[in-house]
């Protein structure tokens, strides 16, 4: 039963924080965030499982194992992301947030570009010449 | 699957202690020594969170970004 305890952790986190937060702020937040790394750790493992099943659909369906690749490695960098600006946001510092998400955004828009670059081609193939007759 | 909630318990615990421990310093009038202790606890909790997180950035990396 992963959620009992993934649950039970978080509810013990909570009041150890409440107890640590007002003698010392700093390591009430060092503790909420080491606890939600290893709750993120656990869950890894259950995504590990889903991103198996997605990888062995994509060679059976015999895709291009480029675009499943730049696929995985996107929502990678969103989970990282996230990840990152909830600390920021824990802390206090929302404009920081902020920034870490649009820098994941970026890196993500930036790893799309082949897959973008492949789909006008395609469509580019697909339509008539222009003029040519 | 079993989590390591030993960490947590240790956090907390450091953090209790030099709480204590800074008050206590603080009674005795040792100022400086109250903030030398709150330091040393914050770079021990800072290494073990940082541990963990690496570990998670290596498991992210294993799942996601290598085939």
């Amino acid at each position: 039963m992963d959620i009992i305890q993934i649950v039970g952790i978080g509810l013990a986190a909570t009041f150890l924080a409440l107890l640590l937060k007002e003698k010392s702020p700093v390591f009430a937040s060092l503790l909420t965030l080491v606890v939600g790394t290893l709750i993120f750790i656990t869950l890894v493992d259950q995504i590990k499982l889903v991103m198996d099943m997605l990888r062995q659909i994509a060679v059976t369906a015999h895709l291009n194992t480029i675009y499943v690749a730049t696929v995985l490695k996107i929502i990678g960098i969103a989970y990282i992301a996230e990840f990152g600006a909830q600390i920021a946001k824990d802390g206090g510092q929302a404009n920081l947030a902020g920034k870490i998400e649009m820098a994941g955004k970026v890196i993500i828009l930036v790893m799309a570009i082949p897959i973008l670059t492949a789909i006008v081609e395609t469509v580019l193939q697909l339509m008539p010449q222009m003029g040519g007759g | 699957m079993s989590l390591d909630v030993n960490t947590i318990f240790q956090i907390a615990g450091i953090g209790i202690i030099v709480a204590m421990i800074q008050t206590v310093l603080k009674q005795m009038g040792k100022e400086d020594w109250a903030q030398w202790v709150t330091l040393i606890g914050f770079v021990v909790i800072l290494a073990m969170a940082a541990t963990l997180i690496d570990d998670l950035f290596q498991k992210i990396k294993n799942v996601f970004l290598f085939f």
